[in-house]
């Protein structure tokens, strides 16, 4: 019965079919680009990865951009664009020399003074390359291919910086994309990576279009996360905005799509099941969440109740009402991530609701109530917010849960006003671990306050020292000690909470092949069948 | 008449002008800074400044009416503050597939509901008309995101018979467009199948009460010639009225319909907007749907000239 249906259904829409016999077919007549058709988190509008932390930016960036170097999956910096460096005997000037053969999309060589110009650029944006630039005495170009970085003074993080593997990333653009001002978006979409932008074919929020630079000459070292050989193994790659993840979900497993890059885990076992379907874990380091409180307005502009609310919560309650999955989460106390050379539990609090409880006394709770934003909009964060304030309640302070859309919560959480003026005092996030390895990278230690700190602006003396030794440390053991006392301080004074990693694995049709990990979802070395 | 539609053209720009002063005065009330969005997560209270400020979003709300409003007097409908695209663009780019999707929808809608009104209306009080009611409740009942998801279950997950997503323009074949439309015509049209049949059931049944069909059969004009012909045209002005409505409601709600099916249309344009606080998008949008809403209502007061001679303007 069921194939009689199908059968009389395929003969009515066939008929149908047959208006459109007399269609030209200019596709049969010539061989089809072998094309990826990908569903990413969400839609390219903003295409400056530099003006912007979207990880689709990023995600954008490292299409069409190359950078001077790159991390790999043991956490080495490697050369990228770069063939090889030196660092001088006192540590203060580094000298780079590009690779040969580099070349922009425009077919302009890379030279030495675009690379001077991206950085800089980038050094007015991204937190490490302010950092960078604040330790930078000059860059100058020596010929066409070498330039200098001069240090003030000896800085630690200087290969770390320029090959960050997550937003902000350094990427290469044509000195005169990179003269663009930093808070305006670049004007065109030339860089010199392995694909190149199709600009007649991008519609802002609903499709973007790649295809493979021919120009492009890889590395000869295996790829490894973002380092090594970017071989691109397809003639196109579309990036295709569907906002339903049911109809993702649906087009996948009918390969309409091959790629969908982070399916909710609610989707996981449905597309386990599905046949010709794989999943993936592309990014092992994973994403944490993160409970961050204002340091502005009261309560939280007390110590001891902030410490309240770090020993109220626990990360379980979070992962189980995020992620439910075992598979997919780990209670993890390492503000720097699990797994990394800068891991350890030092400080982390213990759930203790008696002590939380003689702490919000001691600190004069006075019962006023805690505005919590809570977006409605955006899946991985919705289920925090209703755990934080079961957690509050229970060791009696007084909740407002505020529902709002997630741009709503990006206007508000800039404003430093008090509550009843459109302020706030909680909200929660997430990030990539790939921006949380270290104490200069993770935002949620900038301890700057008001002035140029992470929203909720935390300010704390002792860690700005700390950061700033730590960036002027180049012995990684001492590093990963520094970044302990760093993170006993944070959690004593409450900077965040991290509320548990996850991973948040793609889902692909079984005909790709050679899919990469790596912090960010890459396409070269990916083959299709 | 000349003059009526003259006057009615004339009467957009005063409409539009009112919607342009609500709309703009709503969107910067309204909570959200599109320098933050802009800015990203990592931003300082200073670098979203610097944002707002290149934006002239820092400037007093007057200021930035009229500057809007002097650019917009020259037709420009300026640019995206995420995409920096031209607004006039984003729209040109998204219109067709919801025309083509709110063309399919209304004349499916119109085809099946104008008969199941008249044939219910006919066989009043029969199982006929208990059944076409019935198919009307469970039309304007379910919601439109069920039935979608329905359909592409069994037509494009079971049968595959059908895709499941995306949007084809007809450049690129007629089955190609068609069979990507089909399902999403299906979804959207239930609701103004229901609609419309309802109306045009008690349209008609009014209308079979008068007295001139009485006449008309004691005339001896035959049964089929006094429905279609005396009854129907006679009730088509009303059922007119919910048509236009629908076409008006259509182009601007099928936000849903096109999230669903991934139709990249003006309703997803619209919301994305809205989302990312994309100022002169919203504005941009609203303008032309209010527009084509003076239009539709223009195009269904002169339509009602062809069923009612009575009808002068």
């Amino acid at each position: 019965m069921h194939e009689a249906i199908k059968s009389g259904l395929r003969l009515a829409l066939g008929l149908a079919a047959l208006v459109a016999v007399s269609e030209p077919r200019p596709a049969l007549a010539q061989s089809k680009p072998v094309t990826i058709r990908a569903v990413m988190h969400s839609g390219l509008r903003i295409t400056d990865p530099i003006i912007t932390t979207a990880y689709i930016a990023r995600n954008h960036g490292y299409m069409i951009y190359d950078t001077l170097f790159a991390t790999d999956a043991n956490f080495k910096v490697q050369p990228q664009m770069v063939k090889d460096y030196t660092v001088s005997q006192d540590a203060l000037t580094y000298t780079f020399t590009l690779r040969d053969g580099l070349k922009f999309h425009d077919g302009a060589p890379v030279t030495s003074a675009d690379c001077i110009s991206s950085i800089q650029r980038w050094g007015k944006r991204d937190g490490m390359g302010q950092k960078l630039m604040d330790y930078t005495a000059s860059l100058d170009a020596v010929d066409d291919k070498t330039f200098t970085l001069k240090l003030k003074q000896p800085y630690g993080l200087v290969l770390a910086s320029l090959g960050k593997p997550s937003s902000n990333v350094p990427f290469i653009m044509p000195k005169r994309i990179a003269d663009t001002p930093a808070d305006k978006n670049v004007p065109e979409e030339i860089g010199s990576g392995p694909f190149r932008f199709v600009k007649g074919e991008f519609q802002p929020g609903l499709k973007v279009v790649y295809e493979k630079n021919p120009d492009y000459v890889p590395r000869s070292e295996a790829p490894s996360w973002t380092a090594g050989a970017k071989t691109v193994k397809v003639d196109r790659v579309e990036w295709i905005n569907i906002p339903d993840y049911q109809t993702a979900v649906n087009a996948l497993i009918n390969g309409e799509i091959d790629y969908l890059e982070q399916p909710p885990h609610d989707f996981l076992p449905i597309l386990k099941g599905a046949s010709g379907v794989q999943i993936f874990n592309y990014n092992t380091l994973g994403v944490s969440g993160m409970l961050r409180m204002n340091w502005v307005n009261p309560p939280f502009d007390n110590e001891k109740i902030r410490q309240a609310v770090l020993l109220a919560v626990n990360q379980q309650d979070y992962l189980d009402a995020q992620i439910g999955d075992p598979d997919y989460m780990m209670p993890c106390p390492a503000m720097f991530v699990c797994n990394t050379p800068n891991a350890t539990d030092a400080g982390a609090p213990k759930t203790d609701l008696a002590r939380a409880k003689q702490l919000l006394k001691e600190g004069g709770y006075d019962g006023r109530p805690v505005v919590i934003m809570q977006p409605t909009d955006l899946a991985i964060v919705v289920p925090l917010g209703p755990v934080t304030a079961q957690a509050l309640r229970k060791i009696g302070m007084n909740v407002d849960l505020q529902s709002m859309d997630w741009q709503t919560l990006v206007g508000r959480r800039a404003k430093q006003d008090p509550v009843d003026q459109g302020g706030w005092n909680l909200f929660h996030t997430f990030w990539v671990n790939a921006d949380m390895l270290n104490p200069v990278g993770n935002v949620g230690i900038n301890a700057r306050g008001r002035k140029g700190g992470f929203f909720g602006w935390a300010e704390d003396a002792a860690i700005e020292e700390m950061r700033d030794a730590y960036a002027r440390e180049t012995d990684p053991a001492k590093q990963a000690a520094i970044a302990k006392a760093v993170q006993q301080r944070a959690y004593a004074v409450g900077m965040y909470y991290p509320t548990g990693q996850f991973v948040m694995p793609l889902a692909a049709r079984s005909s790709l092949t050679g899919i990469l990990e790596a912090p960010a979802p890459v396409f070269w070395n990916i083959a299709k069948k | 008449m000349g003059r009526f539609i003259l006057g009615r053209l004339a009467a957009t720009l005063p409409v539009m002008g009112v919607v342009a002063v609500i709309v703009f005065l709503l969107l910067r009330l309204a909570p959200g800074d599109p320098a933050a969005i802009l800015a990203g997560d990592a931003a300082s209270p200073e670098q979203i400044a610097e944002i707002r400020a290149r934006l002239g979003l820092d400037q007093p709300i007057l200021a930035q009416f009229l500057s809007w409003i002097g650019r917009l007097a020259q037709g420009d409908l300026g640019s995206s503050i995420i995409s920096n695209q031209p607004v006039a663009k984003l729209i040109l780019d998204r219109i067709e597939p919801t025309l083509a999707l709110a063309t399919t929808t209304i004349l499916f809608a119109v085809l099946v509901a104008v008969p199941l009104g008249v044939l219910a209306a006919w066989w009043h009080g029969t199982w006929v008309d208990r059944m076409v009611m019935a198919i009307s409740v469970l039309g304007f009942s379910v919601p439109v995101f069920v039935l979608g998801y329905l359909l592409i279950f069994g037509f494009a997950m079971q049968l595959r018979v059908l895709p499941v997503q995306g949007y084809v323009s007809i450049t690129e074949g007629l089955w190609p467009f068609l069979s990507r439309l089909i399902l999403p015509t299906l979804t959207l049209s239930v609701i103004y199948i229901a609609l419309i049949a309802r109306t045009t059931r008690s349209s008609v049944l009014e209308v079979l009460g008068e007295d001139y069909i009485r006449t008309a059969r004691a005339k001896g004009i035959g049964e089929t010639q006094v429905l279609w012909r005396h009854a129907l045209r006679n009730a088509a002005v009303p059922v007119i009225s919910v048509i236009g409505l629908g076409i008006a409601l259509l182009i601007s709600g099928v936000v849903v319909t096109e999230s669903v099916f991934n139709l990249p249309g003006l309703g997803r344009l619209t919301v994305d907007s809205v989302l990312a606080r994309d100022y002169p998008v919203i504005q941009g949008v609203i303008l032309l749907f209010s527009a084509l809403y003076v239009l539709v209502n223009l195009a269904i007061d002169l339509t009602y000239l062809l069923f009612d001679p009575r009808i002068r303007y």
